[in-house]
This record gives C-alpha cells, sequence and structure tokens, in this order.
C-alpha cells in the first residue's frame, strides 16, 4: 500500500499517522462510530493509545497531559462530546500548556448513531476553535494544524469530522512534522487552573480576548482557501460537502473553509461581494449560513429538507437548482440482525415471554427491539436504561412496575451505567428493580474493543479489571446474581422470575462471550497466562 | 491518461467481505498512479445488514461516493441485494452478480467475493501483477494461494 511516503488511508488513519508523526504523548478516546480505528490505528502504528471508560474521563486524561507541556489527543463520536462536555466548556477557559486535539466524528445521515446532531454547535458554545477536514490528506494536515495551532494559543482544537471523512480512504501524503519542544513538566499555575470563579471571571476574558487574536489570524489562514472560477456562481462550503460541491458544480467560485471557527467573517464578506450568486453548502445544521447572514452577508442556503441525512453530489445538484421536489425514498437495504448463537438471543427471548417493560440501551443488543422480539421499550443514550427503568418504577401502578427491567450491555455499564446503580441503591423505588448486565467479554458494537471489564488494555494486554459482581455487593445492592442464560435457560427464566416478584434491588450479570469474539478472548487469556508463568506466576 | 473518472460500487452483506475487496480495487487503482477515493458505511455491518462500498478513480476525484445511478460497475455479493442496488448502476453499466462465479470450483469458499473481483478485473485497465500486489498486501500470507486462485478463476471466466 505504501509508495514511499504515499498511502491510502482512511480519514481515521490519517488522523492517527499525523499524532504519531508529531509526537502525540498520549491518545486516549472511548469507542464510537465512525472514530473508534482512530486510537487503534495509532496503537498499531506504534503510538501510545488507550481506552478511556468514557468520553468525559478520557478529556479530563488527555487535558492533564496538556497540562505538562505534551501533545494529547482524545477521540470520540459526536455524542462522546456530550459527555465529555463539562471539562470541554472549562477546558477553553484554562486552557492548556502543550497541545489539546479533541475529535469529534459526527454521523450525518445517522449510519450508526442515535441521532444526527451537529458539533460544530459546540465550537461556538465552548469557545474551542474548530477545524474541518475534508478528505484523509486533510484529515492529516488539519491534526498537524491542530496540534500546532494549540500549542501557539494555549487553547483546546476541536477537529470535527464526518462518517464520510473517517471512513474514506484516500490518497495522503505524510511528512516531517515539527516535534514537541519542551519534556513534560509541570509549573504551578493555579490561577490560570482552578477555575473557583475569582479566577474563571478573567479566564473567561482571557478566552474571548484570544478567540478574537485567532479570528483575526484565521483571515489570512491557509486553512481556508479560495478555489477562483466562474464569477456567476460562489459556494461558500466545508468538510465532505465541498467535494460533494466541486463535482456537482466543477466551474463555480470557491470559498472553502477548513478552520470554521472562529470564522473568518471579512474573508467571507469579501468572497460573497466577489460572485453574483453566492450560496452556502454545508451538511447538517445551518451552521455556516447562520453565521454568515448574522454578520450581515447575503447568501442562499438549502432548503431545510437538506437539512436530514448526508449530502452528495446529487443533492447538491438539486439545492444549486433549487429542487425542492420530494427525493426518492431510499431503497431499504436489508437491516442488521444479532448474530446466530449470539448470546442476547437468550435474554431478548425471555423479555419477550415474560412481557417484561425493558427499559434498553445502546449496544449489538439494542437488535432486540426487531422482530422476532421486539422487546426493548426504551432506548435513548449510553446509560440511560438504569435511570429510566427506575423512573418508570417509581411512578407505574405496583402490577406495570414489577414488569420494568434495565437492559444494559457490558461495555456501557462502565461507561455510564455504575451511577444509575448507585442512583438506585440511594433511590429505591417501592417495587425494588432488575438491572441485567449483558456482560458478553466486550465492546461488541463498536468492533469488539476492551474495557475496564474486560482487564485488558486496548492493545489486549492484561492490566485492572472491574468486577461487576464486587461493585454491586460493595453499592449495597440485596441481590447480585451471576449467569450464563444459555447455559440454563429455564434457571434463568427462574431467576429473572424471582428478581421481578421479589420487591428488592436485584442486579443479575448475564455472562457469556460475545460469539464472534470468544475464540480471541481465549487467544488473549492464554497469552496472559503465559506471560504470567514467565514472570514466576506474578501477574 | 483518461481524465474519466471510474465509478465502481460493491455491494452485498456484512461478513462477505465486501470492506475487503473495495479495499483491493482501490488500493490496485493506486498502484496504477491514479487519485482514488474509496468510501464505506459500516458500523453495524458484522450484523449482517446490507453493506456497499464505492471506489471512484481517475486523474483527480473530489466526491468519495457514485452519484446515484452512475456506477460504471456494480458488483454485487449477495443475490438479494442485486435490486436494492440495481439503481445505482448507471445505463449501460455492467452488472456483475454471484452467478459469475461457482463457489464449487474455489478452493476456499470465503475467497467469493476475490472471484468477482477477478471478473470485474476483465473490464478494468489495470494488469494482473498489480492485482496480485493488491490481493498480498490484503490478506495474510496463508490465504494468498486461495485469493490467487479465486482469481483467476473469475478473470479467466467460465
Ligand atoms: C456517548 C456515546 N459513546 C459511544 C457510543 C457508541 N457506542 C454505542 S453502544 C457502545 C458500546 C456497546 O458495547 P456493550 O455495551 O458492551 O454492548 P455490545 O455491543 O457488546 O452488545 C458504543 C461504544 C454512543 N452511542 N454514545
Ligand atoms: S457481534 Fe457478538 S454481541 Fe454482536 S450480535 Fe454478534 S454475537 Fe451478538
Amino acid at each position: 500500500m505504501t509508495d514511499s511516503n504515499r498511502t491510502l488511508l482512511s480519514g481515521d488513519e490519517a488522523v492517527a499517522l499525523a499524532a504519531l508523526h508529531a509526537g502525540v504523548a498520549l491518545g486516549t478516546g472511548y469507542p464510537g462510530t465512525p472514530s473508534t480505528e482512530i486510537l487503534e490505528a495509532l496503537a498499531e502504528f506504534g503510538g501510545r493509545a488507550q481506552w478511556a471508560p468514557n468520553e468525559k474521563v478520557a478529556v479530563e486524561v488527555a487535558l492533564g497531559v496538556a497540562f505538562t507541556g505534551a501533545r494529547a489527543l482524545v477521540t470520540m463520536k459526536h455524542v462522546g462530546l456530550n459527555v465529555a462536555a463539562d471539562p470541554f466548556f472549562t477546558a477553553s477557559y484554562t486552557g492548556c500548556d502543550g497541545a489539546l486535539v479533541i475529535v469529534s466524528a459526527d454521523d450525518p445521515g445517522l449510519g450508526s448513531s442515535q441521532n444526527e446532531q451537529d458539533n460544530r454547535r459546540y465550537a461556538l458554545a465552548a469557545g474551542v476553535p474548530m477545524l474541518e477536514p475534508s478528505d484523509a490528506q486533510e484529515a492529516y494536515d488539519f491534526t498537524a494544524a491542530a496540534i500546532e495551532l494549540s500549542e501557539r494559543w494555549k487553547i483546546p482544537f476541536l477537529l470535527r469530522m464526518v462518517t464520510r471523512v473517517c471512513h474514506s480512504r484516500t490518497i495522503v501524503a505524510s511528512r516531517a512534522l515539527p516535534q514537541p519542544t519542551v519534556a513534560p513538566h509541570f509549573e504551578h499555575d493555579y490561577k490560570a487552573r482552578v477555575m473557583i470563579p475569582a479566577y474563571a471571571r478573567p479566564a473567561h476574558r482571557r478566552l474571548r480576548a484570544k478567540l478574537a487574536e485567532i479570528a483575526a489570524w484565521n483571515e489570512s489562514s491557509p486553512l481556508n482557501r479560495v478555489i477562483a472560477g466562474d464569477q456567476s456562481l460562489g459556494i461558500i462550503t466545508s468538510s465532505a460537502a465541498y467535494l460533494h460541491a466541486h463535482e456537482a458544480a466543477p466551474t463555480a467560485s470557491f470559498l472553502k473553509l477548513g478552520f470554521t471557527y472562529p470564522l473568518p467573517i471579512e474573508k467571507i464578506r469579501a468572497f460573497a461581494a466577489s460572485v453574483k450568486r453566492c450560496v452556502v453548502i454545508e451538511e447538517g445544521d445551518p451552521y455556516l449560513v447562520e453565521a454568515i447572514r448574522a454578520a450581515g452577508i447575503p447568501v442562499e442556503g438549502k432548503p431545510e429538507m437538506y437539512r436530514f441525512g448526508e449530502l452528495n453530489i446529487t443533492r447538491v445538484r438539486r439545492i444549486l437548482a433549487g429542487d425542492t421536489s420530494p427525493e426518492p425514498p431510499p431503497v431499504p437495504g436489508k437491516p442488521p440482525q444479532l448474530c446466530q448463537g449470539c448470546s442476547h438471543r437468550y435474554v431478548f427471548d425471555l423479555l419477550k415471554k415474560l412481557d417484561c417493560i425493558v427499559s434498553g440501551d445502546i449496544g449489538c443488543y439494542t437488535l432486540g427491539v426487531l422482530p422476532p422480539w421486539e422487546a426493548m421499550d426504551t432506548c435513548v443514550c449510553m446509560g440511560a436504561s438504569v435511570g429510566i427503568g427506575l423512573g418508570l418504577r417509581h411512578v407505574l401502578p405496583p402490577e406495570q412496575a414489577r414488569r420494568v427491567v434495565s437492559v444494559i450491555g457490558d461495555s456501557t455499564f462502565v461507561h455510564s451505567g455504575i451511577t444509575g446503580l448507585v442512583e438506585m441503591v440511594y433511590n429505591p423505588p417501592p417495587t425494588g428493580h432488575v438491572v441485567i448486565i449483558l456482560d458478553n467479554g466486550t465492546t461488541a458494537m463498536t468492533g469488539h474493543q476492551e474495557h475496564p471489564g474486560t482487564g485488558r488494555t486496548l492493545e489486549h494486554e492484561q492490566t485492572g479489571k472491574i468486577s461487576f459482581e464486587e461493585l454491586g455487593h460493595s453499592l449495597g445492592i440485596q441481590n447480585v446474581f451471576v449467569t450464563d442464560p444459555a447455559l440454563d435457560p429455564e434457571a434463568f427464566e427462574r431467576l429473572v422470575r424471582d428478581c421481578l416478584a421479589n420487591n428488592q434491588l436485584n442486579l443479575i450479570i448475564a455472562r457469556r462471550p460475545c460469539l464472534l469474539i470468544a475464540g480471541k478472548i481465549k487467544e488473549y487469556e492464554r497469552a496472559a497466562n503465559q506471560t504470567c508463568a514467565a514472570l514466576g506466576g506474578q501477574p | 491518461m483518461n481524465h474519466r473518472v471510474t465509478n465502481i460500487i460493491i455491494a452485498g452483506l456484512g461478513g462477505q467481505g465486501v470492506l475487503t475487496a473495495a479495499g483491493i480495487v482501490a488500493d490496485a487503482a493506486f498502484r496504477c498512479g491514479h487519485d482514488v477515493k474509496q468510501s464505506e458505511l459500516h458500523g453495524m455491518s458484522q450484523r449482517g445488514g446490507s453493506v456497499s462500498s464505492d471506489i471512484r478513480y481517475g486523474h483527480k476525484v473530489f466526491s468519495p461516493m457514485v452519484p446515484t445511478g452512475e456506477a460504471d460497475f456494480l458488483v454485487v455479493v449477495a443475490t438479494d441485494q442485486i435490486e436494492v442496488n440495481r439503481h445505482q448502476l448507471r445505463h449501460g453499466g455492467v452488472l456483475i452478480t454471484p452467478d459469475a462465479i461457482d463457489p464449487s470450483k474455489l478452493t476456499n469458499k470465503k475467497s467469493f467475493n476475490v472471484a468477482q473481483l477477478g471478473v470485474l478485473s476483465r473490464h478494468l485497465d489495470i494488469p494482473e501483477s498489480v492485482w496480485h500486489d493488491a490481493i498480498r498486501a490484503a490478506f495474510p500470507e496463508k490465504l494468498h494461494a486461495a485469493n490467487f486462485q479465486a482469481f483467476a478463476l473469475g478473470r479467466k471466466g467460465t
């Protein structure tokens, strides 16, 4: 695949390669399509990458790294930034000494997500500067630029990608990138990093002043390019939308924006004035068009119907033609389904049979909502199964409340289910509750990543392991059971029936490895045992 | 060099090697000095749902996605995915279906996707040795022989 320094890489791999070349000290994050491959590639290329239990912890760890002058990378899918929003919003105040680059991989069109949120709004809301690459080459270049600019202005940078950038392979020319100039060290500076109101007030002013400077710099930044063409049509665009637009209107003039917060408004104004018709082509929310119009620059946007789903060449042609006639409905493909022999099947067979009210969560097991089970009643965001189940239990009439079960995967449980259990112990519903952890020993949905419950690192090496049963006991949950539902489905049924009837708090850990990864898990365990033996029995 | 962009779509179901096959085509085109973009939608693809990947190559490629109804070649690995994807093919484009290959002639049934690439290769201006390099790069050594056999089967025609 390699031709000297030119390679065919996905956008995700390109981010990893740039991070490696720029001497990033640590990459961390939580899996989520379409961002997952970034950290996997970073590890494969020889960089240091690790999975965090969730995105909030990842951003915090990376911020700590960046406080020492070192370079840090954090990766997540778009909804991950909701989880990490708390540190994200204040990291712009504290700033960083080294580089902090936060990758948000958005998923317009919901290829594999629960919503279609446009995280460009986060950059604006938190005051975090943002770059948007359009292909893998730019993913490489912009990661390098984000690292450099983050260090120069001592502020975190958001690298906002979309599925078609993350998962498209294009030719990437890599190069030698500037290396970190300082070794990690710590200098006391509590006024910059301790955000009590007295220090946060001036920090907010510093942030706004920094953003004003950055905005001025961005007016002549090479990350925003004018591609001169026909003066009759000018297109302002960014991200993958640029590529579609370039093919839909090859002779048009373009202002291709790469640095999209804070925007180079004067550059945009001059471009708009230089063309007869000026159209903003952007995927998702009207982020650019609203900001540009707010600055008093008259531009055309896209009709509301194109806010939904991805853009492509055909849709951009329609936007430019002002075509709002209904689009041909997409031909439905075959929906995914739980693998034959998947351990989750046994659980949904039973929940359906018992006519449970299932407060569900996100993972492979969400497919329990599809036929033949249709045995999931709610699914909102990771970890919500526990809280929503408790809420239902609190107010439903007792006969109904006793049918409520929260079902959560093992990776999801570690990510954000633990605080739900704390709530359950603290505010128990009158009828008690039943939480089932579907412990298949992996993060299956996103391609089988390790997590703290597996006791193995991103690279499948042995490390500390969280025991769900011991956690349950230590929280004071009355009944904690570990069972393999496939081994004895009848015993599993008796157990669930008992739990539903006992008016107590119940944690059932349904443990059986994901069929697709069971063999690999055995291999990892064997390798771990060998190292253990070689060390004379010391783990 | 021909300035036209060649548009190829490979479609099938999760687990059939659609993305691997697409990666081989993209790599082969890259090795020939073309600009290449390959795009795919995967997520839960392992769970047997529909999967497809677009490959575009030529002098200069912008969008990674084949415009609707403009595929020059449509390779479908699963029979039940033919109708789902047919609208992607341009008028006069080439459809390669699973019927093109007799699976009983494969050393390894899992190489069906590569056998179909053999069929596709008859239509593309990419030397056989380059295909071999791309196949070699895509699989571990122990799978090379079976995949070369599959590719040859498709390329020679039945
Ligand atoms: C905040 C957030 N981060 C990441 C994701 C992507 N994601 C959805 S479910 C999931 C984990 C699934 O693993 P698990 O709970 O173990 O269930 P399994 O797929 O193994 O059945 C991930 C990473 C998400 N939807 N939301
Ligand atoms: S990948 Fe694993 S968890 Fe997901 S459906 Fe298949 S067997 Fe079940």
